[in-house]
């Protein structure tokens, strides 16, 4: 399968070929870079809504839920969800899937688990590339599981245009709910496992936490469920809804999206330009030579930075202002 | 520049495998075992849970896009159950590039016909775990 077939297969909907884009996007193979270029101008119908929360809360469980519900209006979903991966030997083992029984079976339903291959935010590297190309498949909701938060992983608020937050009963006084983290991301609130003692205290303590949250024109809002039954999908998918129609009629989606874009250029040209100074260490004899002479007190790191860095400083301004003749 | 495009797209594949139990044998402590093994040994493992049907394990292939499909059983339902995955992932053209194999309790008179099935290897009872760990490192597929 070449690169341009693959995005050809993708376009006209071979499930095959929508997975094994995903794979060279993980394993960002060689041309995948071409790959989610070529998928970027089909992009844009999907609806992304990111389901975070602390291990055990139930995410699976009720992504299971909504990917179901969603499949009932006609629907086609994907689901991207993310375990984390071993910091000894980078292998992992991705559970998430075995929670999805609703929908087993349905192509319709695109279950893609994937290793955080050692990202720390709670989703990995090739997650919004991952999306993309759901997106360019024509994937009408894509559902994106994060790893089991805790209180810091918060990538997916940079990911998904509606972050749902699961919060379980009794998980903390009101200190915790004061805290900064995964409880300022939050578009709703899910209290799951609301048959379980302690649910109503919950729910009073994160509306305490809301009250007076008065940023931008969203408040946002607190839903009950049980995600073993299905209690309380419907209303969560009718906030979902009612959070979506906001995003478009603020101008919010469109502002999300264009930090979204802004971020991406930034962090392929990071990526580039570290790759471009790794080889121009390695073109002036290497890291450990300038480490010996570091070490030697024969320079400094600031110099070092400064001597590889100017050659290239130099380049960016000749480009800018042309030599004149 | 060539030279520089290459180094940008490093690869950093990770060899992807189902542990699949498949039908309505209920013992899954050899796909736990195997589940854990395959992650000390550096893959991406999806475990399927119990009780998956072909489709289900057809399903799950396809989409997580797996180098490997490692299937218990332990029932000795194989005879049936193979041919209907190996149908399933033929239809999505899944299976000339995914390594099966097989574990649990396959009667020796068995596994010939399994291995025309379209099995690549059999990992029966008292296996070394590092074998079987040798051989999808050897066999996984080059894509």
């Amino acid at each position: 399968m070449t690169d341009g077939d693959l995005v050809a297969d993708l376009l006209s909907g071979e499930y095959r070929a929508l997975a094994r884009t995903i794979t060279k996007i993980e394993n960002r193979s060689s041309g995948y870079r071409e790959l989610v270029a070529d998928l970027h101008e089909h992009t844009g119908s999907a609806e992304v809504i990111g389901i975070t929360g602390s291990p055990g809360a139930g995410k699976s469980t009720l992504v299971d839920k909504l990917a179901k519900a969603y499949r009932d209006e006609g629907l086609t979903v994907g689901v991207i969800a993310v375990d984390p991966s071993s910091p000894y030997t980078g292998g992992a083992v991705l559970g998430d899937r075995i929670r999805m029984a609703s929908t087993t079976g349905d192509m319709d339903t695109f279950v893609r688990s994937m290793s955080a291959r050692g990202q720390l935010g709670g989703l990995s590297t090739a997650t919004g590339d991952a999306i993309k190309a759901f997106d360019a498949f024509g994937i009408d909701r894509v559902i994106v599981e994060t790893v089991g938060a805790g209180q810091n992983e918060v990538d997916i608020v940079r990911t998904a245009d509606t972050v749902a937050v699961l919060v379980q009963p009794e998980s903390g006084d009101d200190i915790q709910m004061l805290k900064a983290g995964i409880l300022e991301i939050g578009d709703v609130f899910v209290v799951n496992k609301a048959d379980m003692p302690g649910a109503d205290r919950t729910v009073k303590q994160l509306s305490e936490m809301l009250e007076g949250r008065e940023n931008g024109e969203w408040t946002p809002e607190i839903v009950e469920t049980v995600s073993t039954s299905g209690e309380g999908i419907e209303t969560l998918i009718e906030t979902f809804t009612s959070h979506r129609t906001f995003l478009e009629s603020s101008g919010t989606l469109e502002a999300k999206a264009r930090t979204r874009y802004a971020e991406e250029v930034r962090t392929l040209l990071r990526e580039d330009a570290g790759r471009l100074l790794e080889g121009e260490i390695d073109r002036r004899g290497g890291i450990e030579e300038f480490v010996d002479r570091i070490s030697a007190k024969e320079t400094d790191p600031y110099t070092v930075a400064d001597e590889i860095i100017t050659p290239l400083e130099r380049c960016l301004v000749e480009e800018e202002t042309p030599p004149q003749r | 520049m060539e030279e520089v495009e290459m180094s940008v797209e490093e690869d950093q594949r990770a060899i992807r495998c189902l542990v699949a139990k498949v039908g309505l044998d209920g013992h899954d402590r050899g796909a736990h075992v195997i589940s854990r093994a395959f992650r000390d040994a550096g893959f991406e493992v999806i475990y399927s849970g119990l009780h998956n049907a072909p489709d289900e394990i057809v399903q799950a292939a396809v989409q997580e896009d797996v180098d490997v499909l490692g299937i218990s059983i332990l029932s000795g339902a194989h005879n049936t159950l193979i041919p209907k995955i190996v149908a399933g992932l033929e239809e999505y053209g899944a299976f000339e590039d995914t390594l099966i194999i097989l574990g649990g309790v396959i009667p020796d008179k068995d596994k010939e016909p399994m291995r025309e099935a379209g099995v690549d290897a059999i990992f029966g009872p008292g296996t070394p775990m590092s074998e079987t760990i040798e051989f999808v490192r050897e066999n996984a597929p080059e894509r």
